[in-house]
């Protein structure tokens, strides 16, 4: 059974203040809070176990590459990938794209290729691509939302054209919460021919991921998000595309063998990862995910569906606020803006009321342009979140009404 | 002593309770001001380095010793728009040597208005203060 005051209990930072009253923390979105799990194997891994990882035979750095590497396992089981082979650990998924971009899209496309996303996407899963628009004149086709956020997915394999060569995709809108149905994407795209690449820096945290069911190519999940340390995460790629891999970047433990006149690699994934890793944060990214995966994302699922339902009902009833994003099944994400009111003052006032929201463009131009506004504001719930914290929030937007309105 | 203008917001301050009423009176003087004409929104006039839109115009009557600063200001946002008025109170009409010299974080810090809104780098305060003190300072220079 989920009981969200046992969950909120394990979170320190929960239990302190912010402007005198406590901590409401609504911006999940932008990076999750840690519970004591994770940070006591943070302290255990500098304090009791700490070496390199992949260098040394001596006790501490077995220790060390033992807990690194178990967490590739950790990361395959919570995507239900094939295999942990097919894991590469990262800093998270801004780190994932650049990587996909550099080492599998780049060798690969010629000018005039193209890769289709959608206008839900975050900048991590556009500026690379345009990186490869300047470099290569590789070709973006945006694939626009409907006005309540929601993403067709024959709409996306529909843009797939002759010369395309991938498409990246958002498991889950930062903004407006939107959970696109990746795996019809998967379907139609694979029928084409063309691997997919999903952004699951949101999607991971809210629901249970499968990868295979989902049919996809490649999934990047960032540990921040996860309610692990910033600094982590992973990319599941499947099997033939990590073999089409070429080296990302160039460093110690990605190597085979180095002369003066040649270089050959390591095998994947060890290929792609050069030089000492984030080894303490990745090793608190896999007690994050076996935290979350005691509790189960089903349950985390169902309670987050509950926080949804009611904040869509609260925030739904206030006639002066625009909600960005009512697309059927979303996810506890909730955008909007006030006449009158820029979004920076809204979150100034909230912040007043211990509440933490994100305002601005949220890392996600294209989409504010389509969606026709400047900023907004962004409560974005989590696994710790009650239904007192949506009723705080709506009495700062009624205070937020009352100054600006 | 600041500008009498600048000292009597701090009067109108000293009746003032609890945040939620200094945010209120900062966002009333912000309405109270006028808004800037859409043409002087320009990336010239742009302050850069604040999360929402300012734009700032001087201007400087005389010059040299002589030199009076003038500005007019705004914002897409409200309590910044307020920051603006603030500033104004405090800069508007005065010699562009005392611009320069003034010390706005301790001027400001005389509102009591909370650390959070005087001090945060992202409202642009800090931005704010720098293109003005440039401005005034170039003009004083100018001899």
């Amino acid at each position: 059974m989920f009981d969200v005051a046992a969950i909120r209990d394990q979170f320190p930072i929960l239990k302190r203040e912010v402007n005198g009253t406590p901590l409401v923390y609504l911006d999940n979105g932008a990076s999750a809070q840690k519970p004591q799990v994770v940070l006591d194997r943070i302290m255990q891994a500098y304090g009791q176990d700490y070496a390199n990882v992949h260098r040394g035979l001596h006790t501490l750095s077995t220790l060390s590459t033992e807990a690194y590497e178990g967490v590739r396992g950790k990361v395959a089981r919570f995507l239900n990938a094939p295999s942990e082979e097919e894991i590469v650990l990262n800093s998270g998924t801004t780190e994932a794209m650049n990587m996909v971009a550099y080492s599998w899209a780049a060798p690969r496309l010629q000018p005039g290729d193209e890769i289709v996303l959608s206008v839900l996407e975050h900048h991590a899963n556009i500026v690379p691509w345009h990186l490869l628009r300047e470099r290569q004149g590789v070709v973006l086709k945006w694939v626009d939302c409907a006005p309540d956020g929601s993403l067709d997915p024959q709409a996306v394999i529909d843009a797939i054209g002759p010369k395309t060569k991938l498409v990246a995709v958002t498991h889950l809108s930062n903004v407006t919460g939107t959970v696109v149905d990746v795996a019809a994407i998967s379907r139609g795209a694979r029928e084409k021919g063309v691997p997919v690449l999903v952004d699951g820096s949101q999607g991971a945290v809210h629901m249970a991921v499968d990868v295979q069911a989902l049919g996809c190519d490649f999934y990047a999940v960032t540990g921040h998000k996860l309610y692990g340390p910033s600094g982590s995460g992973a990319i599941w790629i499947a099997k033939e595309r990590l073999a089409e891999m070429r080296p990302f970047m160039g460093g110690g433990d990605m190597i085979d063998t180095v002369t003066r006149d040649a270089v050959t690699y390591a095998p994947t994934p060890m290929m792609l990862e050069a030089g000492t890793p984030g080894i303490v944060s990745t090793i608190g990214f896999g007690t994050a995910l076996d935290w979350m995966m005691d509790i189960g994302m089903d349950k985390i699922a169902a309670h987050e569906a509950g926080l949804r339902d009611y904040a869509a009902e609260r925030l739904g009833g206030l006639n002066w606020l625009q909600l960005q994003g009512t697309a059927p099944g979303k996810a506890a994400i909730f955008s909007f803006t006030m006449a009158g009111a820029h979004a920076h003052d809204i979150s100034t006032v909230l912040d007043r009321k211990g509440i933490a929201v994100r305002a601005g463009t949220h890392c996600a131009m294209p989409l504010m342009e389509h969606l026709g506004v400047g900023a907004t504001c962004r409560a974005s719930f989590g696994v710790y979140n009650t239904v007192e914290e949506v009723d705080r929030l709506v009495e700062g937007l009624e205070l937020c009404q009352d100054l600006f309105g | 002593m600041a500008s009498p203008a600048f000292e009597a917001v701090v009067e109108d301050f000293e009746f003032l309770g609890d945040w939620e009423e200094r945010y209120r009176h900062v966002i009333e003087m912000g309405r109270a001001m006028d808004p800037l004409e859409d043409a002087l929104k320009v990336p010239a006039t742009k302050v850069q380095g604040c999360a929402s839109q300012v734009w700032l115009v001087p201007r400087v009557d005389g010059e040299g010793p002589e030199a009076v600063y003038h500005f007019a200001g705004d914002s897409d946002a409200q309590i910044v728009r307020g920051l603006i008025a603030v500033l104004q109170a405090l800069y508007d009409g005065q010699p562009a040597e005392a611009v320069v010299a003034t010390d706005a974080p301790v001027q400001l810090a005389r509102l009591g208005l909370d650390s959070h809104l005087s001090s945060q780098r992202s409202n642009g305060l800090r931005a704010m203060v720098q293109r003005i003190r440039e401005t005034a300072a170039a003009a004083a220079a100018a001899a």
